[in-house]
């Protein structure tokens, strides 16, 4: 194994971002986010139990700008995680390993979260 | 445990510039890792300006001219300069690849030149294979049988069976795959690696191969198979355009069709 004299080369501050590592880093990202995300849906059931003063406290919260970017980043984490998650059976059932297809299936995974986020937010601000 | 920043030893500083000379016709600039084990210093970042209209079309060809013309202590491997040894796989332009195949004009800017990346450095662009050889070793590389061979003749095989193994043993074991993962990164110690994995997938689609069941048991473990999350750098980064990650799923997958 290695000599502790010996240096370490340099790897993550020197390796090129591509479609495919930089995903697998934002599934890993979303995945962590859907974890906070569910503190934040406890947060507001718990609120939901302590009474009205609670939950006109955390809806309160939740309704303002800091509330909203959190609702929008966890939705968009539940979405990418979700496409990717797919991406990820499909390559288990052995597809879609060329580099071309695997560029064009992340470049579908993002597109799919970000549209699916926006329609879900197109929907709660209509309606 | 992931270590994401370098060991104080290893950081690495500004070093010297060797300008080209002045009736140079095409400069280009070659930020090169440097690593000089008597020195006891920290390995540094050498800029050599080279002449390319007096150079060949490859990296390798530039960090020769460099080696011959300006600067001796340069060490790097290389062998036959036509991508079938594998020897001078460092990491060009923030992907790992061979110096020999890897065109300068494909490059923009500065042509950036490391080691291969998270191996202990023994000198300047030379790493420290050891643990990737003794993983390769470690998947038993060579045909297991039980019965015994022909009498007349060697064990055969069809043309559909030859094609099955014919991408997988064109690995030249360069080490491109396994230094571009960042899961070999962190678990090196662990988990065998795109080259190993996608050596032990040659050996199991082999029809004439025994130890099929064997194999499988020794590769199903936490680490030694399962630490690839499918990141994709091994098959982005492989010279010679082969595709270990598809080789361990496809593992992953025989080892889940045992338990059906």
């Amino acid at each position: 194994m290695a000599q502790p004299d010996r240096p370490l080369s340099p790897h993550l501050g020197i390796y090129r971002w591509q479609v495919s590592n930089t995903l697998s880093i934002l599934h890993r990202i979303t995945g962590v986010g859907l974890g906070v995300g569910l503190l934040l849906l406890v947060t507001w059931l718990a609120a939901l139990a302590g009474g009205p003063q609670r939950f006109a406290g955390v809806m309160g919260f939740l309704a303002g700008p800091v509330g909203l970017l959190l609702l929008a980043g966890f939705s968009f984490c539940f979405f990418y995680h979700l496409a990717n998650g797919i991406r990820h059976l499909m390559w288990d059932a052995g597809r879609g390993f060329e580099p071309a297809v695997a560029r064009r299936s992340g470049w579908f995974t993002v597109s799919a979260a970000a549209v699916l986020t926006v329609l879900l937010w197109l929907l709660i601000l209509v309606f | 445990m992931a270590e994401f920043s370098l060991p104080a030893n290893s950081r690495v500083s500004e070093g010297k510039v060797f300008k080209a000379a002045a009736d140079a016709a095409q400069v280009r600039s070659f930020r090169v890792y440097r690593y000089d084990p008597d020195s006891g210093e920290n390995p540094r970042l050498d800029t050599y300006e080279v002449d390319i209209s007096r150079c060949g079309p490859m990296v390798l060809d530039a960090l020769i001219k460099i080696k011959n013309e300006v600067d001796s202590t340069l060490t790097f491997r290389r062998s036959c300069r036509e991508g079938i040894c594998g020897s001078c796989a460092m990491n060009i332009d923030g992907v790992n690849t061979l110096a020999c195949t890897q065109a300068i004009e494909d490059i923009k800017g500065d042509v950036r030149i490391y080691p291969l990346p998270h191996m202990p450095v023994i000198k300047d662009l030379v790493p420290d294979l050891t643990n990737f050889y003794a993983q390769y070793a470690s998947i038993k590389p060579w045909l297991q049988t039980r019965t015994p061979a022909p009498p007349d003749r060697e064990r055969l095989q069809s043309r559909a069976d030859q094609e099955l193994i014919n991408s997988p043993s064109a690995c030249i074991l360069c080490a491109c795959c396994s230094t571009s993962c960042p899961s070999y990164w962190w678990n090196s110690d662990r988990y065998l690696g795109p080259a190993a994995l996608l050596a032990a997938y040659r050996w199991l689609v082999d029809t004439r191969d025994e130890a099929t069941g064997e194999r499988l048991d020794d590769l199903e473990d936490p680490f030694r198979l399962y630490r690839c999350h499918t990141i994709m750098n091994c098959t982005n980064a492989c010279p010679k355009d082969l595709n270990p990650a598809r080789a361990i799923a496809a593992t992953k997958r025989m080892i889940a069709e045992r338990h059906l």
